[in-house]
């Protein structure tokens, strides 16, 4: 596969794998926090952590929207499938996630609820012309990544004036959640996390540029090195940050310059901005309230708004209180740090949603990693 | 939400939709997020649309950055 | 003398004619089903009897007496028809297949259908002629069968179940819990082709690519590997759940842990790209005309290469060894160079967006 790969040559590997460790100081540790959570699937994948020298710490971060999406918002969507009736579509990564009542879209839909995973919102949309006499809505979760697509499905839906379809807004924003993490209050268990600076997401910045990152470097002294997909990438975007450290350089660096510009795609940014807007404030798992960290859709949209026209009242719901996904999300312990990782939680019975996606730390430490850890 | 795969444009279509191949596997996605996609280009595709092309000239610069380490490596196979 | 007058007997109309309720009751009209569709395809001595169980030989192999083994298999595929294959030929390989893992050479087969009202009639004929021609290239007698029929609305077209019997020589004894450190794994060819030629034909993943099932029966190609006398410990195929899911399997049955080479393990590039387009790892994704064989170390590469002389296997190759491991891990290093776990999927692999 062309572009592919060539970014996964293993002789490459262990060439790169040898040059940082000779750039890593010695005596000298090092924390990046690799913030997407495609970048953490990529690396539990690929085995990347083998490679990399015990010095060099790689924390998971909140970049996984299935992750940071909290109980009461899945909530919401089994509620409308059981008892509003709708066609719930969803992407196949929230099928699992644990809700109230000890219910998950899943099993949701095994008491008769009408979920259907679809690939893309185009799916969706095509259900909702299949289905004129039923309400369909789509389950819209994601980063800036996924919103574009999300955008277009609406105004398509809205030029078509195809009635029966409406949005459940999710989307969540990377630089808020960044914020947050850099804001944490230092000290204490589960507190701040000592960071040395960020593997910053791929795709996410294929669509945002990375201007949006550059208040990392300006504000709290940190390095970002925007990393392609492909371990070789995340490899590079490593070591670039090592030499960043070791300079004292704070600066942010495009390793995927063949995908991701400084001003990303203006085109999608727009179609963004014309049909959302930032939300106050909202609830992240994990990272608790943040605000204009996500979006709903504007008044002018209103119509494919699922929240207005099924009056949905958010609930917040407490995360299970043996559930470490909080301080997993936010790099402050990790997966086998919490009790209940491998026994009461593990992918056939997720406690918690980092457990659920196989982009979750805690997934994918249990079904690449666990080989690693020391009884 | 991160899976995206660079993907090669063979047709287009109407409506802003394309034909693209994965090393045989074609499937039909959204072009509406893109101006000026050609037949020949790679693009970088997520769920059903792509979101950026890919500069075949600095996936080059990278590779051609990997393949100096190759070449400075002492000893490297 | 009078005769009694027949009635005009009406054909069943195969283009155009659907199932119905009757076709599943018991009476005259369920004769004519099996008679028109059923025994027309599949017919041999022991159905042509049409008596309630078909009476079959004691289990004799070179003149000695020889052990039964018997599996089933229930087939609920969607689509019914796809690149390489359908549901009948499927029914017939899969059962086929599980008798053949345990060494046993595959002699007799019951098929029970169970049918939904309004599914065509050509597309049953189609079926049922398929799996007469898969049972006949496997040299394999459908001896008994059963037809239901369930309202519309209650059956996804149709579900099919299959038994198989087959004969077992005394002495040979392959089995999951057998597998010993130093062991070598072996596959018959690469992985992942039936269950991507499936996706390709649903609703939702649509996307033409020239990927096509491998279903087809094993029984040969096992033959020819016990007849290396090569020391085989355990045949499994791996259909649900992919290799992935097998080779756990037997990592736990026989309290040993495994190590595979990536890159040894084959995977067309076709169907790589498949699973990379859909989210989806090659490793967990069902085959149905591919087997995982465990052998002893020593005679690994004489048992390749005689797997290699069969068409079934062409690419069959070692892909990694048993070790000791009271974790039961199957662990795999990386193309890339790290290592990682051979995940054991707890449901269905849904395809990924991240």
């Amino acid at each position: 596969m062309r572009y592919i790969d060539e970014f996964r040559d293993g002789a490459l590997a262990r060439i790169l794998a040898g040059k940082i460790a000779r750039a890593v100081e010695p005596g000298r540790g090092y924390s990046f926090m690799e913030f997407c959570g495609g970048h953490t699937h990529a690396i539990s994948r690929y085995g990347l952590a083998d490679l990399l020298p015990p010095a060099l710490r790689l924390i998971h971060g909140p970049g996984c929207p299935v992750c940071v999406l909290p109980i009461g918002r899945v909530d919401l969507a089994i509620a409308l499938a059981l008892k509003q009736n709708v066609i719930l579509c969803t992407y196949g990564d929230t099928l699992r996630v644990p809700a109230s009542e000890g219910l998950s879209l899943m099993k949701a839909r095994s008491r008769g609820a009408d979920i259907r995973m679809v690939y893309s919102t185009l799916d969706a949309l095509q259900i909702a012309r299949d289905h004129p006499q039923r309400e369909v809505v789509f389950f819209a979760i994601g980063f800036e990544t996924t919103t574009p697509p999300t955008a277009l499905a609406i105004q398509q839906a809205e030029r078509e004036q195809l009635a029966n379809f409406s949005v459940l807004c999710c989307h969540v924003l990377t630089p808020a959640a960044m914020r947050t993490i850099l804001d944490a209050p230092a000290a204490g268990e589960g507190g701040a996390v000592a960071l040395d600076g960020f593997i910053g997401p791929a795709h996410v910045s294929t669509v945002i540029g990375t201007r949006p990152y550059e208040f990392v470097a300006a504000d709290y002294r940190k390095p970002v090195v925007i990393a392609g997909f492909e371990p070789l990438d995340v490899m590079q975007a490593i070591l670039m940050l090592v030499r960043q450290v070791n300079d004292g350089r704070a600066a942010v660096e495009n390793e995927f310059s063949r995908a991701v510009s400084r001003e990303g795609n203006l085109k999608a940014q727009q179609r963004m901005a014309e049909v959302f807007e930032l939300r106050r404030e909202f609830e992240w798992r994990g990272l608790g309230v943040v605000p204009d960290s996500a979006l709903k859709l504007r008044e002018a949209y209103a119509a494919f708004d699922a929240e207005r026209r099924f009056e949905l009242a958010y609930r917040s719901v407490p995360d299970n209180p043996a559930c470490e996904c909080a301080a997993i999300l936010r790099g402050a312990r990790r997966p086998q740090d919490c009790r209940i990782f491998g026994t009461a939680c593990t992918p056939e019975f997720p406690v918690g949603s980092c457990m659920v996606s196989s982009e979750g730390a805690c997934a994918a430490h249990y079904s690449y990693g666990r080989h690693r850890d020391v009884h | 939400m991160c899976l995206a795969l660079p993907v090669k444009v063979m047709e287009l279509g109407a409506n802003a939709t394309a034909i693209v191949d994965l090393d045989g596997v074609r499937k039909e996605i959204s072009l509406a997020l893109l101006d000026e996609v050609s037949v020949g280009d790679y693009v970088i595709l997520h769920v059903g649309y792509a979101l950026s092309k890919l500069d075949p000239e600095e996936a080059e610069k990278t590779l051609a950055l990997f393949a100096e380490l190759r070449a400075a490596e002492p000893g490297a196979p | 003398m009078s005769e009694t007058k027949k009635g005009y007997a009406r054909p069943l109309d195969l283009k155009h004619g659907r199932v119905d309720l009757t076709h599943g009751s018991g009476g005259r009209a369920m004769v004519q089903l099996i008679a028109e569709v059923f025994a027309r395809h599949l017919g041999n001595d022991y159905l042509a009897q049409g008596n309630d169980g078909a009476v079959l030989p004691a289990p004799v192999l070179a003149g000695k007496p020889a052990r039964l083994v018997m599996s089933t298999d229930s087939h609920v595929v969607s689509p019914l028809f796809f690149p390489g294959g359908d549901i009948g030929s499927l029914a017939v390989h899969g059962t086929l297949n599980d008798v053949a893992m345990m060494g046993a050479t595959p002699l007799y087969l019951t098929a029970g259908f169970i049918l939904e009202e309004g599914f065509a009639l050509a597309d049953l004929s189609r079926i049922v002629a398929s799996m007469a021609q898969a049972a006949r290239e496997a040299g394999v007698s459908v001896v008994a069968g059963d037809t239901k029929v369930v309202e519309r609305g209650k059956g996804d077209g149709v579900f099919i179940t299959t038994a198989g019997a087959g004969v077992l020589p005394e002495g040979l004894e392959l089995g999951g819990a057998r597998a010993r450190p130093g062991d070598a794994v072996i596959v018959s060819g690469s992985m992942g082709d039936h269950g991507v030629a499936i996706m390709s034909q649903r609703e939702n993943l649509c996307f033409d690519a020239p990927i096509v099932s491998d279903s087809a029966a094993l029984h040969g190609l096992v033959a020819a590997m016990l007849a290396t006398r090569a020391g085989l410990r355990c045949l499994r195929d791996p259909t649900r759940g992919g290799l992935a899911a097998t080779l756990n399997e037997i990592a736990v049955q026989s309290g040993v842990g495994m190590m595979l080479q990536e890159q040894a393990i084959p995977v067309k590039p076709v169907v790589a790209a498949a699973c990379e387009l859909l989210g989806l790892d090659p490793l967990c994704v069902a085959n149905e005309g591919k087997l995982i064989a465990i052998c002893a170390g020593a005679d690994a590469a004489r048992l390749v290469s005689a797997m290699r002389a069969h068409p079934l296997a062409r690419d069959a190759a070692v892909i990694g060894e048993v070790i000791a491991d009271s974790r039961h891990f199957v662990q795999l290093t990386t193309a890339f160079g790290g290592r990682r776990i051979v995940e054991w999927l707890a449901g269905d692999q849904l395809p990924r967006i991240c």
